[in-house]
């Protein structure tokens, strides 16, 4: 079997896995990182976004060894000695609910405003389309990005 | 010493949710998340087909694949496959077929369980599933209802000799009471409408997991569900486990939407599998499992007809519906369409009602709850046919509601349907939706529209709804000859270190009860939000409950901890009077500090109290240690949320797409205890509602196939495919519970779905349609337009 | 959702790639981002033997600048073409409908190679590539040919790349000046597959359209250009009436299907109010 080296939330991961092993099942068994969640078999939920080098990708569609020598961030490794601005948006706005969702949608919503610090409302819910959210209409989730912008850019709490 | 007024009431403020904490690190624990060594993994081999016989099945070739233990078809089960439980048989004559855990001899649908494989890992058990040998002799299936009803129509059930589930006839007034008010009056609209199967879609996959490691030879069950103090007993009854020998834990759980109201197969299996095996086992659905043998909702066929004069005055309705069941009844399957029946009459004043259900069985997966349950349907009919009857009169839609609906000043109100509806103001919430919907202007720019033959249309819609809420009186149930109560549990406890416990029954996956039951605490017990722990969804640490659906657990559950709470600092009182040498009617209670009337300086606080109750080395005589009160409510009547909902939407004649433009809904559920939380009920509610009318919709080939089997082809909105919302409320407090709470988690899912298709309807009305299928794909609606005439 | 077993090579160069999807045999495949296979993987609709990780080759990377024409290389990710300069300067038609492809995670992974020699008509990038005639280097074990965007796209899920072939990279000439571009994506929901899609490209030169060239997609097993639409618009005056007027034979010459979001019936319909949709925004009107 292969030998992979990922960096999982700023540890290095290594082991022998199956090639067939899915990113999101390496993450959560090899890796004991259970904040992110499986909610699909089509890559169409989201639920189990990550950051893989930086940018958000669906870890669900990911092979293991096709992440060897890279670098993931989950839910579990976005807090520092602080909570992510993203974080303290969703809580601070009601972003979530049964919080199902809400690891992949809080590191959609990272990468989002990474790339676009000022986004609009259709900008968020465009940019948010690749992540489904079964309890809150989404309305409180766009209120929370355009919250966390404004915390990012240094802005009132 | 805590002052009142440094002390504001818990209950009416946004408080951030303490769940969140959690939830947004990833510190949860979804029942998928529970690893125990030396686990089973079990997967499970479903029908592929409709309905055909099992000819021959061998699993022997599952056992050759690495990792694997055990491999079960029916035969190999024996007495362990036990018959899923219904609980609620409507009539007398109900037919109710044997419904096996794993299909014998026979499968009935797409997902039908069939076979089983335990293995070390999910990896491997999924690999074995394709060891696993079915010949299979096709059967011819029946899909539609009205074929299934039909003499000669293929049987799902042959023993049976009928598809026909049950005929369910209400007639408060009396038969021939409709015929009578529809001989007088000057108009009667017919409509038939057809409320789709949709399919609950909640985000977290079902997942359950039975250990028989448990501490004293208990045997339990972590699973994704709403209902752990029920799946207990339906557990006991098929698996012959001794309830208090089986430990039913629903940990955190992402969502449920009536879907995880269930005693699915999948829990059966592990529990009696690890029971008979010694060994934890595991399952986890994946989404195309999901989509095929999590039960569905609605699917009905509804005959609606409504009497009136030519002034716009209701005589009678007449409701006649065809209810899908699906290929086996689950827990309250034949029950939906009856929660609804209630509710045809929505807000009106009728003189004659009449209702009529034909339950059906259908090569489907099984109907059961789904967010409403009955009531999204009744409403939906209700007010689509107020619409109709509106331009059948020349009305204006919204005149013709305000002329019939109950006056604020006529409640408590008994409808034609026999419920009495104790308190509503459907004036004021109309009023403030029209104010910030801007009715008028909109109604201007419509006309500008039409008048100019714009491509692009815009439509109105209304919907005033009500619906019931608080299940339920444990007497009315069983008039309806449903087997359980509906009453809720809480017990309170202060520890000796002044933190507290508050037990309930009630079981959320979503709906922030850890944040808004502390709430209500607080208040009563005079202790911070942040020091109670509500503790919940477990049969050893919460032994009663009735659990969390039909928005009954703030109705029915916050009245028994509103009383246990109470109970609790009488409790208290007596202690605290014991320590300052008082009597108990002479003290003061708030803040959580006991005081001496007229002498302040002596106080004893409830922190104190629980101290002095743990040592008791100073109690009164007749009081026992420690500080704790339960109470178990039965609520004496359900309580009516109602609103005004109004929709402008969009619709492109040319492609027959709709966009909604603005959604504006104002709800009255009584009073509140978190707002912040029961925003977020109405805007998931409106999301679900939304998506029945314009978006979802679970398709079926004539061979039952389900079209619709991922996310792919079921399509759940995204944020890119839904508008923000515009929400308020009116508070007018139920007077059927102390609390005067009514209920909102399904309120917008049930008023949503008639506005959105009445402004489509309404959008297009002057190309002649007057009804649009749902959902209203693009599709669907350009075939209308094509039908009624067209469109350029 | 589980995969069944299957071997995996990553290589790092093209000549590589080649040898292993030899020695692999019929039920090697190759793998880039991922985004298109992984999903059959899961649900067990493709069960390979090997899978060759191509994602890592040097010359499969990137874009470069040809003068009148860019190449990108087939292992480029969408969200680096729709993010490149050269592509947003010479072929906006592409980065525009490359921003339509699916969602942003996948986006990030999937690649525009990938996509094509998916061979889904229902995705956006086949229809795009057709309409501006881009070529599509293809290397196999007898070296590399050369495969126009017309010849490349075969049947449903088939393309011209072959089971032992890596598609390498992919050349589109640039439009150059008075070229107006749109892609029109219509879809029931966000996430959705284009029920239709239009790719249109329009040169507009004194108030008149002189030159036309229009992708459809998901209207056929393969993505087709409008042809007659092409000749009907060439020469028209670039206004609503004309343009619509021209795109009225949108469906001549497509193999419209029936599925959940469009009957062939609905589907031509779609294709003509989409058509002269696309063409007028392309066009500026």
């Amino acid at each position: 079997m292969p030998e992979v080296r990922i960096t999982v939330d700023g540890d290095l991961v290594t082991d022998e896995v199956e090639a067939r092993l899915l990113l999101v099942h390496f993450l959560r068994s090899n890796a004991n990182k259970l904040g992110t969640v499986v909610g699909c078999d089509t890559s169409s939920c989201g639920a189990c976004t990550v950051l893989l080098n930086g940018r958000s990708v669906k870890s669900c569609s990911i092979l293991a060894v096709q992440a060897d020598g890279n670098s993931v961030t989950t839910i579990q490794g976005l807090a520092g000695e602080e909570w992510h601005p993203v974080q303290e948006a969703f809580k601070e706005c009601h972003g979530l609910q049964c919080g199902y969702c809400t690891p992949g949608m809080v590191m959609s919503t990272v990468d989002l405003l990474s790339e676009n610090p000022n986004p609009t409302e259709e900008e968020i819910r465009d940019g948010l389309h690749g992540n489904l959210c079964r309890c809150t209409g989404y309305h409180n989730i766009v209120k929370s990005v355009q919250h966390a912008a404004e915390l990012m850019k240094g802005g009132s709490k | 010493m805590t002052a009142v007024a440094d002390n504001p009431a818990a209950v009416g403020r946004p408080i951030r949710r303490k769940e969140d904490t959690r939830l947004l690190t990833g510190r949860t624990q979804w029942t998928d998340n529970i690893e125990i060594p030396g686990m089973f993994h079990m997967a499970i081999l479903r029908s592929p087909m409709g309905h055909a016989k099992i000819k021959s099945l061998d699993v022997s070739g599952a056992l050759k694949y690495p990792g694997v233990h055990h491999a079960y078809g029916a035969e190999e089960l024996g007495a362990l496959n036990g018959s899923i439980p219904c609980v609620w048989a409507v009539t007398d004559d109900m037919v109710a077929p044997d419904f096996p855990v794993l299909a014998k001899g026979e499968v009935r649908h797409v997902g039908d369980c069939v076979a089983v494989v335990l293995a070390d890992s999910a990896y491997e058990a999924a690999d074995a599933l394709e060891g696993i040998v079915v010949e299979y002799e096709p059967l011819p299936a029946v899909i539609n209802m009205e074929d299934a009803l039909k003499p000669g129509s293929p049987l799902v059930h042959s023993d049976k000799g009928t598809n026909k589930c049950y005929t369910y006839v209400m007639q408060p007034q009396g038969d021939g009471a409709y015929a009578a008010s529809a001989a007088q009056a000057d108009v009667v609209v017919k409509r038939r409408f057809i409320n789709q199967r949709l399919i609950p879609s909640f985000m977290e996959p079902r997942a359950a997991l039975a250990s028989p490691m448990g501490i004293s030879d208990e045997l339990t069950l972590w699973t994704s569900t709403q209902i752990p103090h029920v799946l207990r007993v339906l557990l006991t009854l098929v698996t012959g486990i001794p309830e208090n020998k089986l430990r039913v834990i629903a940990p955190d759980v992402g969502g449920g939407f009536g879907g995880k109201l269930q005693c699915y197969r999948e829990e059966v299996l592990v529990t009696a599998l690890a029971n008979k095996l010694g060994r934890p086992v595991k399952w986890t659905e994946t989404r195309s499992e999901d989509m095929v043998a999590t039960h569905h909702g609605r699917d009905q066929i509804q005959d609606i007809e409504i009497a009136a004069t030519k002034d716009g005055k209701l005589l009678g309705l007449k409701v006649e519906l065809i209810a899908n069941m699906g290929a086996y009844l689950q827990i309250i399957t034949p029950g939906i369409p009856l929660l609804g029946m209630f509710m045809y009459p929505g807000i009106y004043k009728i003189d004659s009602y009449d209702f009529t259900c034909h339950g059906v069985f259908t090569n489907t997966t099984p109907t059961d709850a789904y967010r409403g349950a009955g009531r999204p349907e009744s409403t939906y009919a209700i007010e689509r046919i107020m619409d109709e009857l509106a331009d059948e009169l020349g009305m204006d839609p919204m005149e013709l509601r305000k002329k019939n609906w109950i006056k604020h000043e006529q409640f408590p109100f008994t409808t034609v349907a026999g419920l009495t509806y104790d308190s509503g103001n459907y004036e004021a919430a109309t009023d403030k939706a029209m104010g910030l919907f801007g009715y008028e202007a909109l109604r201007k720019e419509q006309e500008e529209r039409r008048k100019s033959g714009n491509p692009v249309q815009l439509g109105i819609g209304i919907s005033t709804f009500t619906e019931m809420c608080g299940l339920a009186p444990s007497r009315t149930l069983g008039a309806l000859k449903y087997v359980a109560g509906g009453w809720e549990h809480c017990t309170i406890r202060v520890l000796p270190t002044g933190k507290v416990e508050l037990v309930t029954g009630t079981s959320p996956h979503g709906q922030g009860h850890e944040t808004a039951w502390s709430q209500i605490a607080s208040d009563i017990i005079g202790v911070p939000v942040e020091d109670i722990e509500v503790i919940h969804g477990d049969t050893r640490t919460s032994p009663y409950g009735m659990d969390t659906y039909g928005s009954r657990s703030l109705a029915v559950g916050g009245q028994a901890i509103m009383r246990a709470s109470e109970k609790l600092v009488e409790r208290a009182r007596v202690i605290a009077a014991h320590q300052l040498e008082v009597s108990a009617s002479d003290l003061e209670y708030s803040g959580g500090v006991f005081r001496v009337k007229g002498d302040p300086s002596k106080e004893q606080s409830i922190q104190g109290v629980a101290f002095e109750a743990f040592t008791a080395h100073n109690l009164p005589d007749d009081v026992e240690p420690t500080l704790q009160a339960e109470s178990t409510v039965d609520p004496q009547d359900f309580s009516y949320p109602h609103g005004t909902h109004l929709c402008a939407i969009e619709v492109d004649t040319q492609t027959g797409k709709s966009k909604i433009r603005s959604y504006v809904c104002v709800d009255d559920i009584g009073v509140q205890i978190n707002p912040m939380i029961v925003e977020g009920q109405v805007h998931g509610g409106l999301a679900q509602g939304i998506a029945q009318a314009m978006y979802e919709g679970a398709v079926y080939d004539s061979d039952g196939q389900l079209l619709t089997a991922s996310f792919v082809d079921y399509l759940i909105p995204s944020a890119a495919d839904l508008p923000s919302f515009t929400t308020d409320s009116t508070i007018t407090p139920s007077t059927s519970n102390p609390l005067g709470v009514k209920g909102v988690g399904e309120a917008g899912a049930i008023a949503s779905t008639p506005a959105v298709i009445n402004a489509i309807v309404d959008a297009l009305r002057p190309l002649g349609v007057n009804d649009v299928p749902m959902p209203a794909s693009p599709m669907a609606v350009w075939r209308t337009i094509q039908a009624a005439g067209g469109a350029k | 959702m589980i995969p069944s077993t299957f071997d995996y090579v990553r290589v790092n160069s093209v000549d590589a790639a080649v040898a292993a999807l030899r020695a692999g045999g019929e039920d090697a495949k190759v793998i880039t981002g991922g985004q298109s296979l992984l999903p059959l993987l899961r649900m067990r609709l493709a069960a390979p033997s090997i899978l060759v990780d191509c994602s890592d080759i040097d010359e499969m990377q990137g874009v470069t600048d040809n003068g009148d024409s860019v190449t990108i290389g087939a292992a480029t990710t969408h969200w680096a073409v729709m993010h490149n300069d050269l592509v947003k300067a010479h072929v906006p038609l592409l980065a525009k409908a490359t921003a339509t492809v699916a969602d942003p995670q996948i986006r990030h992974r999937g690649t525009f190679g990938g996509a094509l020699a998916h061979g889904d008509s229902a995705g956006d990038l086949p229809s795009v590539v057709l309409a501006l005639d881009a070529s599509m280097v293809i290397a196999g074990p007898d070296g590399r040919r050369t495969v126009s965007a017309k010849d490349f796209f075969v049947d449903y899920f088939t393309t011209a790349v072959g089971a032992d072939e890596v598609l390498v990279s992919i050349t589109i000439p640039k439009l150059g000046a008075g070229w107006g571009t749109h892609y029109e994506k219509f879809n029931r929901t966000a996430q959705g597959w284009a029920i239709v899609g239009v790719a249109a490209a329009v040169k507009v030169e004194g108030g008149k359209i002189v030159d036309a060239r229009i992708g459809l997609t998901n209207c056929a097993p393969v993505p087709v250009r409008a042809s007659s639409v092409e000749a009907a618009l060439t020469g028209t005056s670039a206004s609503a009436a004309e343009i619509d007027a021209a795109c009225a034979s949108a469906a001549a010459g497509t193999h419209a299907t029936t599925d959940l979001g469009a009957d062939k019936e609905y589907r031509e319909h779609l294709m003509r109010v989409l058509t002269s949709r696309a063409v007028a925004v392309a066009a500026g009107v």
